[in-house]
């Protein structure tokens, strides 16, 4: 094939052109002539899509689009499948916990040089948990879950107890209360939400996944963790606490008629108190949760989530910068506060502005996000590894039995077979794994 | 010669434009996501250190190591074990049920104007039907767990015990009793329609014979909707065998219903909980053979001894 000047011309300029519109593509706000950056995002906060819009009318180039998700673990499987198909989203929410998993599934893209100094913004043990402890970021974290010990302050006092400051203060507590009122609880130990339980086994210094070089190693049965699973063992075992699952009507109906005294919970209890137990606003109070060791005060987070960007994306820095103003820009933070209801993880949003006031089911504790803002410094950093929804779903199987079978050995048991099937997993798909 | 035979190969390809339709909506909505699903099943994901960062994760072929991991499973036969339990009071007590209101509702065929209390009658057994199966199981969930549950209220003050309706044997018996609640109606009206179309004259002989009511519904009623028996049987047996809803629907309520009560649920948990679409896939092929085998099964052996009594008589 002969190659002709005019024909030479021809296949510069459009390599020029076509690298040209890559370049806008890239989306740096501020390229006049191509259209606007369009992103569609994931997720699940409730108000989502208006936080979205203060967003898309300050900015014409980056244009976001957010699509209403489900939580949870479905929606993981949902970018995974997204992903895989080439289809996924520019932008995703996901827990905190899914990130090891959608990094290991190749969806979410490393953001390290876009975010820059981002970092400084959040506290230490949440920004470790989007970056898995390397030098890479693989999202900015947007809320956060510090868990806390909610309590009935009137129906203490009737019963003159006092709030327990230690795990074995807790136990007696409970205990006392059984003594006095044979048919009602200080708490349940439930089994089917897996977050509380690995959030109280952070608070005890636990670590379940950890990597040393090309390997990981599972710390689902550490000697941390058999503390804590021992710990509700032997109190559902002696019928100190109740061993039915939180959020059924069942529950609510105890939570909201006084049958059970005390939560321990995160954060966002208020939101969750205020549907289930409607009668009993203004007779809460919240308080740090029970240490191990009183003193190095310390808590475990139970639910948060993270924005992340994924390989897919055609804009990866407009799809950052938006992520970047989502979760570190006051506006954006108060709006998050204000429309969702969710607990900014930035340290500068966790007081004042939209959260000066307390919630109103707290209306009797003003300090509340004072206090919330001291608890989350103390937040232990957490461990997640590639497949935590393993980990989660035989937690809810095999825990659900001990509950069931009310012994302290069958606490242990299930704390073994969680491991097991956890290292199981990893070892069949190919994964290395340690020890 | 010729003519004759160009003007035969219209008609005779006819047939066949006439079926393009429904061949290729069965190839694309049938034929090929099955075939997709059981492509599926021998493979596997493989992956290398970590797994994080990209490539390292592939998708390789694994023989036949998702179903040998599947039959295996003892989970999964478990699960099975269960739904058999589960199905050996669902449709007995379902069909029996169906069978009996569908009689009473064709008691006395004298008179054959309809009396505004039968059609009531027929409407309020099959109302249930119309209640998603989600939303039948949250009904009753909230009558089983005993804080909130009338019945126990009224057991507890009349001093009785309060049974754990979500536990035990009664977890089988009250899982069954949604699906007996909810199928009884769909089922009755099956039977009911085929009692309708048996004709008057039949009646009148077996009445002119000396026949009772009750024999009327023993010796007649009963074989001439055998088919219809078969039938619903055959719809029960596999619905049974796809059991899903009803304990999903429980399971977060109770401690004893584990994700993977049901084979089906297995195969949710491993696809949409752990992610593993591999081990998903070909347990759902062996669900579906088993499935397969049972119903098909069930028919044949009905239709051979049908077709023995028929030469017989």
């Amino acid at each position: 094939m002969q190659s002709t000047p005019l024909r030479r011309l021809a296949a510069a300029s459009l390599a020029a052109a076509l690298s040209a519109a890559a370049l806008t593509g890239c989306g740096s706000s501020g390229d006049s002539g191509s259209g606007p950056a369009e992103l569609t995002y994931w997720a699940w906060a409730p108000g989502m899509d208006k936080v979205a819009e203060l967003w898309n009318k300050e900015n014409p180039d980056i244009q976001v689009t957010v699509k209403k998700q489900a939580s949870g673990d479905d929606l993981v499987t949902k970018i995974l499948t997204a992903a895989k198909a080439g289809e996924a989203p520019d932008l995703v929410q996901a827990e905190y916990q899914a990130l090891p998993t959608l990094v290991s599934g190749d969806v979410l893209a490393d953001i390290s040089d876009e975010v820059k100094d981002a970092g400084k913004a959040f506290p230490a043990g949440v920004w470790q948990q989007v970056t898995l402890g390397s030098d890479a970021v693989y999202a900015l974290p947007q809320d956060s879950g510090p868990m806390m010990f909610y309590y009935r302050e009137d129906l203490f006092e009737q019963y003159g107890l006092e709030v327990p400051g230690t795990w074995q203060e807790f136990a007696d507590t409970a205990r006392e209360l059984k003594k006095q009122a044979p048919d009602k609880a200080l708490t349940t130990f439930s089994s089917n939400d897996s977050g509380l339980f690995a959030g109280l086994a952070q608070q005890a210094g636990a670590k379940w996944w950890t990597t040393s070089g090309e390997q990981w190693k599972v710390g689902i049965d550490d000697a941390a963790t058999r503390k804590v699973a021992d710990f509700w063992g032997g109190l559902v075992e002696e019928g100190a606490i109740d061993n039915q699952p939180m959020y059924t009507p069942a529950w609510n109906k105890a939570m909201n008629t006084g049958e059970q005294l005390a939560w321990v919970s995160a954060v966002w209890a208020p939101g969750t108190l205020t549907t289930a137990a409607p009668d009993t606003k203004g007779k809460w109070a919240m308080a740090p949760l029970p240490q191990w060791d009183a003193s190095k005060e310390r808590t475990g987070s139970w639910g948060g989530s993270t924005t992340g960007v994924s390989r897919d994306c055609d804009h990866p820095e407009a799809a950052a910068e938006f992520a970047t103003w989502l979760n570190t820009d006051p506006e954006a933070l108060a709006a998050l506060v204000k429309e969702g209801g969710i607990y900014p993880a930035a340290t500068a949003a966790q007081t004042g502005g939209a959260l000066a006031e307390p919630p109103a089911f707290f209306a009797n504790q003003p300090d509340f996000y004072t206090e919330a803002a001291e608890i989350a410094k103390t937040t232990a950093p957490a461990a997640w590894g590639p497949n935590v929804n393993v980990a989660y779903g035989t937690f809810k199987d095999e825990f659900g039995k001990a509950a069931k079978s009310k012994k302290a050995e069958a606490f242990a048991t299930a704390l073994e077979s969680m491991h097991r099937a956890t290292v199981a997993d990893l070892t069949k798909q190919g994964f290395g794994v340690a020890g | 010669m010729t003519r004759r035979g160009g003007a035969s190969a219209g008609p005779r390809r006819a047939p066949y434009v006439f079926l393009l339709p429904g061949l290729a909506l069965f190839a694309l909505f049938f034929a090929l996501p099955i075939g997709y699903a059981v492509f599926l099943s021998f493979r596997r994901v493989e992956v290398e250190g970590l797994g994080l960062g990209s490539g390292a994760r592939e998708e390789v072929w694994a023989g036949l190591a998702n179903y040998t991991a599947a039959l295996g499973d003892s989970e999964l036969l478990a699960g099975a074990l269960r739904v058999l339990g589960y199905g050996a009071i669902v449709v007995p007590a379902m069909l029996g049920a169906a069978l009996l209101f569908a009689l009473m509702l064709d008691a006395d065929r004298r008179g054959r104007r309809e009396t505004w209390l039968r059609g009531f009658s027929r409407l309020a057994i099959f109302l249930p039907y119309a209640v998603p199966g989600v939303i039948a199981a949250l009904l009753w969930g909230f009558l089983y767990l005993p804080d909130v549950s009338p019945f126990h209220h009224a057991l507890g003050a009349a001093g009785l015990p309060e049974p754990d309706l979500l536990d035990g044997g009664p977890l089988y018996v009250a899982l069954a009793n949604i699906a007996v609640w909810g199928g009884t109606g769909f089922n009755m009206i099956v039977i009911y329609t085929s009692l309708r179309a048996v004709p008057t004259e039949v009646y009148e002989a077996a009445r002119l014979d000396g026949c009772s009511q009750w024999q009327i519904a023993l010796r007649i009623k009963i074989p001439m909707v055998v088919p219809s028996l078969v039938l619903t049987f055959f719809f029960s047996l596999i619905a049974t065998l796809q059991v899903f809803s009803e304990p999903t629907t429980l399971k977060p309520l109770t401690n004893s219903v584990p994700t993977t009560w049901s084979p089906l649920m297995k195969v949710y948990q491993d696809a949409f909980v752990k992610g593993d679409i591999h081990s998903a896939a070909a347990t759902a092929v062996v669900i579906a053979a088993v499935t397969l085998v049972l119903s098909f099964g069930f028919l044949k052996a009905a239709n051979s001894r049908t077709k023995q009594q028929g030469a017989t008589r």
